[in-house]
């Protein structure tokens, strides 16, 4: 299987009553009172410098994303973060996972056809194309697009962006949202006839259909570990299945956030307090900005509405770190532990080939989250590398040069003397 | 095309209900209706069509007309789907006035219902006999910003709209907090209202409201907390001669918590 390692980019120095002063962490948050740009411009450069060790210690790739407005996590152009890595990274087996830019975000949406040619002609062929639909606090709120009109824009840009990585004639594009008269892409993409896409979803069924119609892989970014998304990614293997495809567990992805240390006693006292600031003041945000009216077509609305059930009501804010352990937000504690708990839960649970684990959670400062990315790489990813071997499946959703490719890692045992 | 009141929300046994097709038959409006008289369109506002008691007054001397915006109505709600934005809006709306077989009528409008009136009425000047503009929205101020209700907690909605948000015609707008069918419904007519004045509200009315020729009346409540009354101002250094009745005790929805004062106002308007 193949592992990358994902960051946010968080402000790591949120005031203790964060969740209390202020509204969200999302749209509104106030820049002057929360941040400082110097203080920010090195937690970008932390943010590259652990994807370039996490790129070293032997993860299959790297991923970086997009939000706006967002002290959680603000990379609004991953583009730029991905292309320091391209760079950085040439010479070695790492793919680009980039999860990614925003089509709906992005105007005219070829702009992100365009940077992904350049960052894959960058890398040598190493780019992974995410395509996401984004969210509802970045497209609708941040960025002004009707709620109404966010998934059909989506949709076009999508057939869009396929259409202008490989045609090979220069084309009008007479869309519904986007109309384009020249469509003659410069660059092109190294990788033929397009460097793989996933597409990130939050469970909505429509998007199973997507993913499945339009054979990509589908990569469910989840905050909430396995436990909550059993069923989901149940529903999606359905959705592939009735459309007469095979269960190659490289059609999904899924993001994980893990947490180890020598120890599970070990864990708790290092990653405790980072684990909880990322739940009670990095997701924090009025829950109604996910889904603004118009954002849910009918069907999905009814459903939502008539069956609360559907997303768990957990107050997360209550949660202490043991809970979150427990129930499988987080996977955390000795490498066993981890190793045990992310190959049952997680890989064979939800039988996903394209594993992304979260490793920088929070505040967790820079020099813990190498050591996190560290004992993960030299503990823990060695026993899960060889799943779904032995079934001989190919990772079409991988850049096909790196298929067959082990990263070799650079750093040696650091983590063996603990930390 | 006539069909049953069923499911009007709050319809009362004087009404009659008629489902039209326009569109080149891609939407289906239906248009709830009651009383004799000069004709009366109504616009209502982004929560859907409640018939209430100002409708009612309005009835016993006018023939009201009152459409559902395009998707609101059960059954339809990919009919919003159909059009792209506000211009799309109005054309259909000129499509509705004459299968209703009116060549003008009197405009009366709610919140973003007044805004389409107001957008008809510019558009279609002769179509307009007298516009009545209850807290309409269609301009923007940075320093009384409109506030966005589809943001809110659906739950805050009523305390923010009604100065009494325990008042009949909240329940009758909103419902109960855990009826879904009201929930789905308010939702819904947001998302499809919203499609036409998304993030702001300001559509570019301000460079079309010199085309009115119709006599105005702005009604605005006094303590309304979505679209602050300072915004009549926006309308009567616009349109000649307009008149605003500021009406006490009453907030976004001042026709809802006010009837009898509202309907009066807009009657004898209507009539002068």
């Amino acid at each position: 299987m193949k592992i990358s390692a994902f960051h946010l980019m968080p402000h790591r120095e949120l005031p203790d009553d964060f969740e209390k002063r202020y509204h969200s962490v999302w749209v509104t948050p106030p820049w002057w009172e929360l941040a400082d740009a110097r203080r920010v411009g090195q937690y970008y450069n932390w943010t590259l410098d652990e994807l370039l060790y996490a790129a070293r210690a032997g993860f299959d790739g790297v991923c970086t994303n997009e939000h706006h407005q967002n002290a959680y996590g603000f990379m609004p152009s991953p583009n730029l973060m991905g292309s320091v890595l391209a760079k950085l990274t040439n010479g070695t087996n790492v793919a680009i996972v980039q999860m990614g830019a925003t089509l709906p975000t992005s105007n005219p949406p070829i702009r992100v056809a365009e940077e992904y040619a350049m960052l894959d002609c960058i890398s040598g062929g190493r780019l992974v194309a995410g395509l996401p639909l984004g969210s509802a606090m970045d497209v609708s709120l941040c960025y002004g697009i009707t709620p109404m009109e966010h998934r059909e824009r989506y949709r076009e840009a999508f057939a869009l962006t396929l259409k202008a990585w490989q045609a090979r004639e220069i084309f009008a594009w007479n869309g519904r949202y986007y109309q384009l008269a020249n469509v003659n892409l410069w660059p092109r993409p190294i990788q033929q006839p397009h460097p793989p896409v996933w597409v990130p979803g939050s469970g909505s069924i429509s998007t199973f259909d997507f993913a499945v119609d339009n054979e990509v892989c589908y990569c469910f970014l989840s905050y909430s570990g396995a436990k909550s998304a059993k069923a989901m990614m149940q529903g999606y293997w359905k959705v592939v299945a009735d459309k007469g495809r095979d269960l190659n567990p490289y059609r999904a992805g899924f993001l994980q956030l893990v947490a180890v240390a020598d120890t599970d006693a070990r864990a708790e006292e290092k990653y405790a307090r980072h684990v909880e600031y990322f739940y009670h003041k990095c997701l924090h945000w009025p829950v109604q900005w996910l889904t603004p009216p118009g954002n849910q077509d009918y069907r999905s609305l009814v459903a939502t509405v008539t069956n609360p059930m559907r997303r768990r009501a957990e107050d997360l804010k209550r949660f202490r770190y043991r809970d979150f352990v427990e129930q499988g937000y987080v996977i955390a504690g000795s490498p066993a532990t981890v190793r045990d708990r992310l190959k049952e839960e997680v890989v064979e649970g939800l039988r996903v080939g394209n594993l992304m684990v979260l490793l920088q959670i929070g505040s967790m400062p820079h020099e813990l989250t190498l050591e996190n990315m560290e004992l993960f790489a030299c503990e823990v990813m060695p026993a899960l590398r060889d799943t779904w071997n032995d079934e001989g499946w190919v990772n079409h959703w991988w850049p096909e040069s790196l298929r067959g490719t082990k990263p070799t890692p650079a750093i040696a045992g650091r983590a063996a003397g603990g930390a | 095309m006539t069909t049953a009141r069923q499911n009007v929300h709050g319809a009362d046994a004087g009404t009659r209900a008629r489902t039209l097709s326009v569109w080149h038959d891609q939407i289906r409006i239906r248009v709830v209706s009651k009383g004799s008289g000069p004709a009366v369109v109504f616009f209502h506002g982004p929560w859907g069509l409640a018939w209430d008691p100002f409708l009612d007054d309005l009835a016993r001397r006018f023939t009201v007309y009152a459409p559902e915006h395009p998707g609101t109505t059960p059954d339809t709600p990919d009919d919003a789907g159909k059009l792209d934005g506000l211009w799309d809006l109005v054309l259909c709306y000129d499509e509705v006035i004459d299968a209703l077989g009116l060549d003008s009528a009197f405009l009366v409008g709610h919140s973003f219902g007044a805004m389409v009136a107001c957008e008809m009425a510019a558009a279609y000047p002769d179509r307009a006999r007298r516009l009545a503009l209850i807290d309409p929205l269609g301009f923007w101020r940075d320093s009384d910003p409109v506030v966005n209700w589809m943001l809110m907690n659906p739950g805050d909605l009523p305390a923010q709209i009604f100065r009494d948000p325990s008042c009949e015609a909240a329940q009758r707008m909103f419902g109960t907090a855990d009826d879904p069918t009201a929930r789905v419904r308010v939702m819904w007519a947001m998302g499809v209202t919203g499609k036409f004045i998304w993030p702001i509200p300001d559509k570019g009315l301000k460079k079309r409201i010199h085309r009115l020729k119709a006599p105005a009346l702005l009604i605005w409540g006094r303590d309304d907390r979505l679209v602050p009354a300072v915004y009549a101002e926006e309308f009567t250094k616009r349109i000649a001669g307009a008149r605003v009745q500021m009406i006490h005790d009453a907030g976004h929805a001042p026709q809802l918590e006010q009837p009898e004062t509202v309907a009066r106002l807009v009657q004898e308007f209507l009539l002068a």
